[in-house]
């Protein structure tokens, strides 16, 4: 069909000018200066990790893993260390998690925004920036001589839980408000109670963020040395070889993260590859705890239908 | 082939074309929403878009100013002419075009900015060489008076944008496209959040707008659609079924499927 041209030729429409290349570039060198902040964050971390994997590799085998450190530390394995560790980040984390996961559903659903519920709110803000060693020493007083658990895994795991809480209530906060109001109003509208409200849409829809607040805490738990050194950790204790269930939650336990700062400044003679073994292990722990809740979470995203 | 006609009566040697598509696509992932789409929207009139829930209108809007491609994987096939420029030409600057292509959305979407603010924010982001206050001044009350706002908010240029009624937030939403001067104004159901006289003042504002803009306006409102606007086009399925003018459509659509749907056997 004919078709008028417009009054201004149609070829110049709509084209680059001058200012617009202008923004196009400054648009580009952002986008670029915004990429490499991002390698200057990736390209280290993967040096890092190399450079750690490279330097334990004499050391690292399944012997390693699952034999007691001997000869004062310098021959032998880090077993005993390796399940104190996982004893302490797992019943801590089974004590900090549900406690302040529930926590922080009251704090965010049932709640009403008066003075004391704000001075709660702002007590947990400022208790998550506490330094461990306050932790540890509140840890000291209250569960090793005041409730008399003497330095125990269970008094070191209590202390460390009371360290993540405030932070796991934070950020369980930070998830269940990123619910949209409109799907409780929804629910409310229908006669849902709360809690029923809370069960069928909250929680399904903000628990891969709760978790990923977790799973924060489980590096955090497993890398800090402060809070148990004074309330459950031991630098030396020899338990059954393989035994999963070597320690009780009375007794005192060796750590990774003690053990990594005992041999590199109080052990002379030790295997240079000893330390950077030890922290690749450390590692690992880490990431096969949280490897579990990713799992879970990835399950769980893959049935959210929104 | 594609049931679409463009009426041969409505003297298209006269009038000059704002939009023209040909064989126009889309793809969300492997979902056609759009098939071969070709139209012509004339320049100047206001257009209005009907169609069932989901029948591609929103997604044929946002082709006339690429945003389209914002939304993830999205494949467009065919030609998009605005104002007889080939807008998938390589030398197509998507600002330049988006600044041509204004937008009006459903829920009103101030920016979380002074009412002041809020109009200048285009002029603003699209200033090379720094406008005076007095220029400012100048857009905020020439636009406001346009969309109707100014006396109302003239002392109030300060409040928050979103604090204002639903009907004052979808007109600065408005007045926000106009200082840049744009070629087409797309507005999808830009009443539908609004009673029935917030409705009145929008659609009393289009009518004012009218000659200098590009209209398209796509409503689930049919008394709406006859109302306002000048042409009309129906979609299916991601059809464009019947493009003709409202007068027309609304007394004697050409196809069963438009009768049926104007008389509101379904939608
Ligand atoms: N971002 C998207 N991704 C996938 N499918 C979409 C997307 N947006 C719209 N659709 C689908 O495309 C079709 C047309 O949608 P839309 O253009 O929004 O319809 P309308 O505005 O006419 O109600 C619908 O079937 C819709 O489900
Ligand atoms: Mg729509």
């Amino acid at each position: 069909m004919p078709m008028n041209a417009p009054a201004s030729n149609p070829a110049d429409l709509f084209t680059e000018t001058a200012f617009t290349r202008k923004k196009r570039r400054t648009e580009m060198l952002a986008q670029g200066l915004f990429g490499t902040m991002t390698l200057a964050m990736v390209i280290p971390l993967a040096l890092i990790l190399g450079y750690l994997a490279y330097k334990a590799a004499p050391l690292l085998s399944w012997d390693f893993l699952t034999t007691n450190p001997t000869h004062g530390m310098r021959k032998g394995g880090i077993w005993s260390a390796l399940l104190g560790t996982i004893y302490l980040v797992v019943l801590s984390l089974c004590i900090s998690a549900p406690i302040g996961v529930l926590a922080a559903v009251y704090l965010n659903e049932y709640a009403k925004d008066n003075w004391f519920n704000r001075i709660v709110n702002l007590a947990v803000v400022n208790l998550a920036g506490v330094p461990s060693i306050v932790h540890a020493l509140f840890g000291l007083g209250a569960f090793v001589l005041f409730a008399r658990l003497d330095r125990s895994i269970l008094a070191a795991s209590l202390t460390l839980a009371i360290m993540t809480l405030p932070v796991i209530i934070a950020s369980t906060k930070e998830a269940l408000a990123s619910v949209p109001v409109s799907f409780r109003e929804a629910c409310w509208n229908v006669g849902a109670t709360r809690w029923q409200t809370i069960q069928a849409i909250v929680l399904p829809n903000s628990i891969s963020g709760i978790l990923t607040g977790v799973i924060l805490q489980v590096s955090r738990t497993a890398g800090e040395t402060a809070p148990i050194m004074f309330t459950g950790a031991v630098f030396y204790r020899n338990i059954p070889e393989g035994n999963l269930f070597a320690y009780g939650i009375k007794d005192q336990c060796m750590a990774l993260s003690m053990h990594l700062y005992t041999v590199t400044t109080q052990v002379t003679n030790a295997p240079e590859a000893l330390p950077y073994a030890i922290a690749v292990t450390l590692l690992g722990t880490v990431l096969l705890i949280n490897a579990t809740a990713i799992v879970f979470r990835v399950w769980l995203r893959t049935r959210k239908k929104w | 082939m594609n049931p679409a006609t463009l009426d041969p009566t409505l003297g298209a040697s006269e009038v000059q074309i704002g939009i023209t598509t040909r064989d126009l696509c889309l793809w969300y992932a492997k979902f056609q929403a759009l098939h071969n789409i070709n139209v012509d929207i004339k320049k100047g009139i206001i257009t209005s878009l009907i169609g069932p829930s989901g029948c591609g209108k929103t997604t044929l809007l946002r082709c006339f100013n690429r945003v389209n491609e914002r939304y993830g994987n999205v494949t467009t096939q065919g030609e998009i002419k605005l104002l007889g420029k080939n807008i998938y030409d390589p030398d197509v600057s998507l600002i330049e075009l988006r600044k041509s292509v204004g937008m009006v959305f459903q829920r009103p979407n101030p920016l979380p900015l002074s009412v002041y603010e809020n109009v200048v924010f285009g002029l603003r982001i699209h200033d090379e060489k720094g406008l005076k206050k007095s220029e400012l001044d100048d857009a905020v009350e020439k636009a406001l008076t346009e969309v109707g706002l100014w006396s109302d908010l003239k002392d109030r240029l300060d409040a928050k944008a979103i604090t204002l009624q639903l009907e004052q937030q979808q007109k600065l939403c408005i007045a926000r496209l106009l200082p840049l001067k744009p070629e087409i104004v797309l507005m999808d159901e830009p009443c539908s959040a609004l009673d029935v006289n917030g409705t009145r003042a929008i659609e009393e504002l289009m009518f004012k707008l009218k000659g200098r803009y590009t209209i398209v306006i796509v409503t689930h409102n049919m008394a709406q659609a006859r109302r306002c606007s000048d042409e009309c086009i129906f979609m299916l399925l991601g059809q464009l079924i019947e493009h003709s003018r409202t007068a027309e459509m609304f007394v004697t659509p050409k196809f069963p499927k438009t009768a049926e749907y104007i008389e509101g056997r379904y939608g």
